[in-house]
């Protein structure tokens, strides 16, 4: 996988009140997006653990989008605030690693918002690409180690 | 019993702690003695590889291995060890999970070289750098090569049980020892393969005496520079105590003594990613919604990889830091 | 050091079923070579068949995976095609048919995530790959799951006493069952009970609401509460336990008559904020007005004399039945209730934060809830249109539409009533006084039945429309014949030029806004309310009366701005609802639901305040957190939060979601394949 024929894999949580209406939306609006990104249903962007996204980066996601309903709006009262903390925390703890932060990405989207959703997934996916591969567990190229094994992904 | 089982302990990447731990259990180390015959324990007595090259393979009742695979050598040792040992426990927090020498892990292997040999804390007039062979009068030596990243035990061979604690404690290290002397005389059967032994199964607030309410955080500071409520849960109080997250078997001395648990337990049972499982309680129950706020909490905890993962960054998922596996920022930029 | 899903050995046998849906899938992907592939490169993992079909929800489509079922022994069904919100019913049903517990089928969409959003055939393709692969993984670690059954407690608490709440506590009566309709003034009748008429016929709003509130308050299976207040909500659909205060009323009703009296001798006139708008008054003792239900007064006791001074009790001397308590003290009661309807209504606009409309400065601005009182015959004018001096008459007046309405520095939104409101306002002003009348308006908006004939009626009347939005009413005369006026200053869109226009009486049509306090109603109830606090329904659509949490519906104007037309129909919709949960006598809940493993569970209480159903409670006794699953609505926050990982969820559970990005992330084929 070269840089010039980059094509990330994104994975994508969505809300079933929500942001998986707002893809659905983008479906049956017709609306295009580039096929990198692959989604994961879940009841609430509060059910969104850090090790889902964790494991997504460790195990070859590019880059991991989390949506949910706006601010005020969660389906179940207020729980997308809590996905927005996590969220904050997990970008923070990335860096610390040395991951580049901007490889997660928050986005609200009402079920109406295919547009938006649409929009956003092409822009991440865009975002992505500037930023290269992951490659999460490679083992770097290191001729003076000879017969080490490679890192389990 | 004609012949005494034979028991190992090795000393990979670690601090030497485990071994001490072992002695710790004070007049019951005279039960290992009388249980086992114990034929390679390099802190303890002299011992060839040679001598454990030449064992048969399985020959090796039980082995605590501690320490993380840093280097080929302690590779080498781990593979050769699975080989020989019928069980193979994984001792302490270095072989469970990395602990602290996996925190190197957030650097690549020259700068970790460098940082020891080169900077202002290392006196080192002649320069000297560690090479790979050396050619000395009387032959070509070797010293062991640094992986690129420490592994954990269980990223190398495969592991029979696992062992938590930095070290152990000696209470646990007792029971355990009693356990497998009662499997040896048929009282007892051994628990399933990739058991956690020595520890419980939920987290230490499960043990920890402190009153402990409904939590919101308005704010993280740290253990010194105020007076802190000798009762109440520390988290609270706003210090990030791990105790939350971490596996129960200590009997939750950390925070029984005052101080926020650090986590050496490692992860409770079934847990996949222990720094995963602090960042979302943590966040869970900061007490704002706006971005601006959110931060402004966060900004309490200084150090979020030490924090989260002061004793698992090898065993997370993610392993390392971005600079162990491509040492110039990656991604070929 | 600990397993997570690592790709154990898999027993289960799973089929793979593809569908064309027409072309609308096969067009972009090659439906196929996905079933082939399935079939071939994840047969390690469980898959038995791959099949495609043109279209999987048509019932030779279903009958395909039920024959499989049956056939070849299937124990997980994996379906790609459509959004489960479109079919995942359809072939659960089919699993269920064929014998195959529903829970263990999954519905992957290839068709508004695939072949509907991408152009490249290819690319399409393997990512249709990707995602089967990652619902054959996740299926593995499904779970067979039984619907949660509860019973539904006969009765029903309806909060709130205008039209919306008496229509649904009616109805729900009327079907036989026990309602509670608690409401916190002294009498119900809400809003509409101050209204003077009702557009568009112009019936007297009295003259129709006050049959349904004497029906309500002598119903038998109505228990009215007044003057009360919902303190508490525990427990869940079917089974809510609320705690309702009963506020003292310091009135004995047993014994009162409703005659009168105590009001006409109590000395203490105060101004009524509520009823009357501020354009009247009441007594310390009072019923709102003369056709309250209950007839009972209440002692108003921050302004009573008796109780500021000690002495007075004028009322008590006076009662020919000793009905006066002074000693009465608030009562708290437990009810149980199966369904809970939240009719809680509006509060207005406060024209005052309009400082340039004048309200509250220049005292011949009035608003629109003053001017219903002033029309009313039982108001504080006997029905006069006069100035605040309360005898002139005025000979023109303006009437300004969308006030705090459609303008972004107050509420976005359109409070729906104001045009025809305003309307109204212009023929009682024009038949009553004569005056002549401007309607300033940004644009009419007349849609329902008999609306816009009434339109055409008050423009043949004479009214003059201004098209444009007010800038500023004021009293600072300019021109000659402003002096002693008030002058609205507007833009006229139509004619295009600015006018100003002097009147008497300017009328402000004040928009509606959320209760004050809904955003604690709605926490008390666990329901969620937009960003400016109008009430969520379940869908906009297809289930306006519906909250997204189980047993509690909303109606009237708490969901949004409505006229009473609306608010009725939402009312009779949510007795409806009610009735048709309670004739189940009980329901079945979704199985997605945590719960928390006991013996992991350290007692942490990170979990205990992110529930906001409050469906998890702690045992001091034994240190740990339980989840009540009736309670439970499956977020699945909680499972997310726990920090021993003690707490798991169905139909979304650790195993399944890691699974699934194990299986989109194609770890579980050989690398050659990877697209």
């Amino acid at each position: 996988m070269t840089n010039e024929t980059f094509e990330p894999i994104i994975i994508g949580f969505t809300c079933n009140w929500c942001s998986y209406r707002a893809a659905d939306l983008a479906g049956t609006s017709r609306l295009k997006y580039p096929p990198n990104i692959r989604l994961i249903r879940l009841m609430c962007s509060g059910r969104l653990d850090p090790t889902f996204v964790f494991k997504a980066l460790a195990n070859g996601a590019d880059g991991v989008l989390i949506t949910g309903c706006h601010p005020g709006e969660c389906h179940y009262l207020e729980q997308n605030y809590k996905a927005l903390r996590r969220f904050h925390l997990m970008r923070r703890t990335l860096k610390g690693l040395g991951i580049e932060p901007e490889r997660i990405k928050l986005v609200w989207a009402s079920a109406a918002e295919g547009v938006k959703f649409a929009a956003e997934a092409a822009a991440f996916v865009e975002e992505i690409c500037a930023l290269g591969p992951l490659q999460w567990g490679k083992p770097r190229e290191e001729p003076s180690h000879r017969e080490i094994e490679e890192v389990p992904a | 019993m004609s012949e005494k089982p034979k028991f190992a302990m090795y000393w990979a990447a670690s601090c030497g702690g485990c071994e001490i731990a072992v002695l710790n259990i004070d007049e019951k180390i005279l039960d290992v003695d009388a249980n086992f015959e114990v034929v390679f324990w390099p802190v303890a007595m002299d011992a060839k590889y040679k001598d454990l090259e030449a064992m048969e393979d399985g020959s090796i009742l039980l082995t605590l291995f501690n320490g993380g695979i840093r280097n080929d050598e302690n590779e080498y040792l781990a593979k050769l060890l699975r080989r020989k040992s019928k069980i193979l426990v994984a001792f302490g927090s270095c072989a469970c999970e990395g602990c602290v020498p996996g925190l190197a892990n957030l650097s690549p292997a020259e700068e970790i070289i460098t940082t020891a040999f080169h900077t202002v804390s290392t006196d080192n007039p002649n320069g000297v750098h560690p090479q790979p062979t050396y050619k000395a009068p009387e032959g070509e030596l070797h010293i062991p090569r640094l992986l690129p990243v420490l592994k954990t035990l269980d990223q190398v061979v495969e592991v029979d049980y696992y062992m938590p604690g930095c070290p152990p404690e000696s209470h646990q290290i007792a029971a355990v020892i009693d356990l497998v002397i009662q499997v040896l005389q048929g009282k007892a059967e051994l628990p399933p393969k990739g058991t956690v032994i020595g520890a419980g199964i939920s987290t230490v607030c499960d043990e920890c005496p402190r009153k402990r309410n409904v939590k919101t955080i308005k704010s993280f500071t740290r253990i010194f520079g105020q007076p802190l409520d000798p009762e109440l849960c520390l988290l609270e109080q706003g210090i990030p105590c791990n105790g939350i997250a971490t596996r129960s078997g200590c009997g939750a001395r950390c925070p029984s003594a005052g101080a926020q648990c650090i986590g050496c337990y490692g992860p409770a049972e079934g847990v996949l990613d222990y720094g995963a499982r602090l960042i979302t309680a943590y966040a869970s129950v900061v007490d704002a919604n706006e971005p601006d706020e959110i931060e402004r909490i966060l900004d309490g905890i200084p150090d979020l990889v030490g924090q989260f993962y002061r004793f698992n960054l090898a065993g997370s998922l993610l392993k390392a830091g971005q600079t162990a596996w491509k040492p110039n920022g990656g991604n070929g930029r | 050091m600990t397993g997570g899903n690592g790709q154990k050995p898999v027993e289960e046998r799973i089929g793979v079923y593809v569908c064309h849906c027409g072309s609308n899938i096969a067009g972009m992907v090659d439906v196929q070579e996905v079933a082939e592939w399935a079939a071939s490169r994840l047969k390690h993992r469980g898959v038995v068949i791959g099949r495609d079909y043109k279209f999987m929800c048509s019932s030779l489509g279903q009958e395909l995976i039920e024959k499989d079922i049956k056939e070849l022994g299937l124990t997980r069904v994996v379906v790609a095609a459509c959004s489960p919100h479109l079919h995942e019913k359809t072939f659960r049903t089919a699993c269920e048919r064929a014998g195959l517990n529903p829970y263990l089928c999954e519905l992957v969409s290839i068709r508004e995530q695939v072949s509907w959003v991408h152009t490249d055939r290819v690319a399409a393709t393997s990512k249709a790959k990707a995602i089967v692969s990652g619902g054959v993984e996740r299926v593995i670690y499904h779970a067979p799951l039984q619907p949660l059954r509860v019973p539904i407690h006969p009765a029903t608490l309806v909060v709130g006493g205008g039209i919306a709440g008496i229509q649904a506590a009616l109805e729900i009566a009327n079907a036989g069952y026990p309602v509670y309709l608690v409401e916190r003034e002294p009498s119900i009748g809400g809003h509409m009970a101050q209204f003077d008429k009702t557009f568009p016929t112009l019936d007297c709003a009295a003259c129709i609401l006050t049959p349904r509130m004497v029906e309500a308050g002598t119903h038998p299976n109505i228990t009215l509460l007044t003057w009360s207040n919902v303190e508490k909500v525990e427990g869940y659909v079917g089974n809510f336990t609320v705690t309702i205060r009963k506020k003292a009323r310091k009135v004995n009703t047993d014994l009162c008559t409703g005659c009168g009296i105590c009001q006409e001798k109590c000395p203490k006139k105060v101004i009524d904020e509520v009823y009357e708008a501020g354009l009247g008054y009441r007594k310390a003792i009072y019923t709102p007005f003369a056709q309250a239900v209950p007839k009972y007064p209440v002692i108003d006791v921050e302004n009573c004399i008796y109780f500021e001074k000690g002495t007075c009790k004028a009322c008590e001397k006076f009662c020919p039945t000793n009905a006066i308590d002074f000693k009465q003290e608030d009562e708290l009661l437990t009810v149980q209730v199966g369904n809970i309807i939240l009719a809680t209504g509006y509060d207005i606009f406060d024209a005052r934060k309009i400082s340039n409309y004048g309200y509250g400065r220049l005292a011949n601005v009035f608003t629109s809830l003053e001017m219903e009182r002033m029309c009313n015959a039982a108001g504080p004018t006997n029905g006069q249109i006069v100035l605040r001096d309360g005898k002139t008459v005025p000979k023109a007046v303006g009437i300004i539409h969308c006030v705090g309405s459609r303008d972004r520095n107050y509420n976005n939104y359109c409070s729906v009533i104001c045009c025809m409101q305003s309307l109204k306002f212009a023929h009682l002003v024009h038949e009553r006084t004569g005056a002549v009348v401007y309607n300033f308006y940004i644009d009419m908006r007349t849609p329902f039945k008999d609306y816009d004939e009434f339109y055409q009626r008050i423009l043949e009347e004479g009214t003059l429309f201004v098209r444009g939005k007010v800038a500023e009413v004021t009293d600072a005369a300019r021109l000659p014949g402003e002096e002693g006026k008030l002058i609205i200053q507007a833009e006229d869109t139509l004619a295009g030029k600015q006018r100003r226009i002097p009147v008497d009486m300017v009328i402000l049509s004040v928009g509606l806004e959320p209760r004050r306090d809904a955003k604690e109603v709605a926490k008390l109830f666990g329901i969620s309310c937009s960003a400016n606090g109008w009430f969520t329904e379940r869908h906009p659509k297809l289930d306006p009366v519906a909250t997204m949490t189980e047993g509690i519906f909303i109606a009237g104007c708490a969901q949004g701005p409505k006229d009473i037309p609306a608010s009725v129909a939402q009312g009779a919709a949510a007795a409806a609802r009610v009735l048709g949960k309670i004739q189940q006598r009980e329901i079945e809940l979704e199985p997605v639901r945590a719960s928390v493993n006991q013996a992991q569970c350290s007692g942490c209480r990170i979990c205990n305040g992110l529930c906001p159903f409050n469906a998890i409670a702690f045992h001091e006794d034994r240190m740990v957190s339980e989840i009540n699953p009736a309670l439970c609505q499956g977020c699945g926050t909680c499972v997310a939060a726990c920090p021993a990982g003690a707490i798991s969820g169905t139909g979304f559970s650790n195993e399944q979601i890691l699974a699934q990005i194990d299986g989109l992330l194609l770890l579980n084929i050989g690398e050659e394949a990877i697209a």
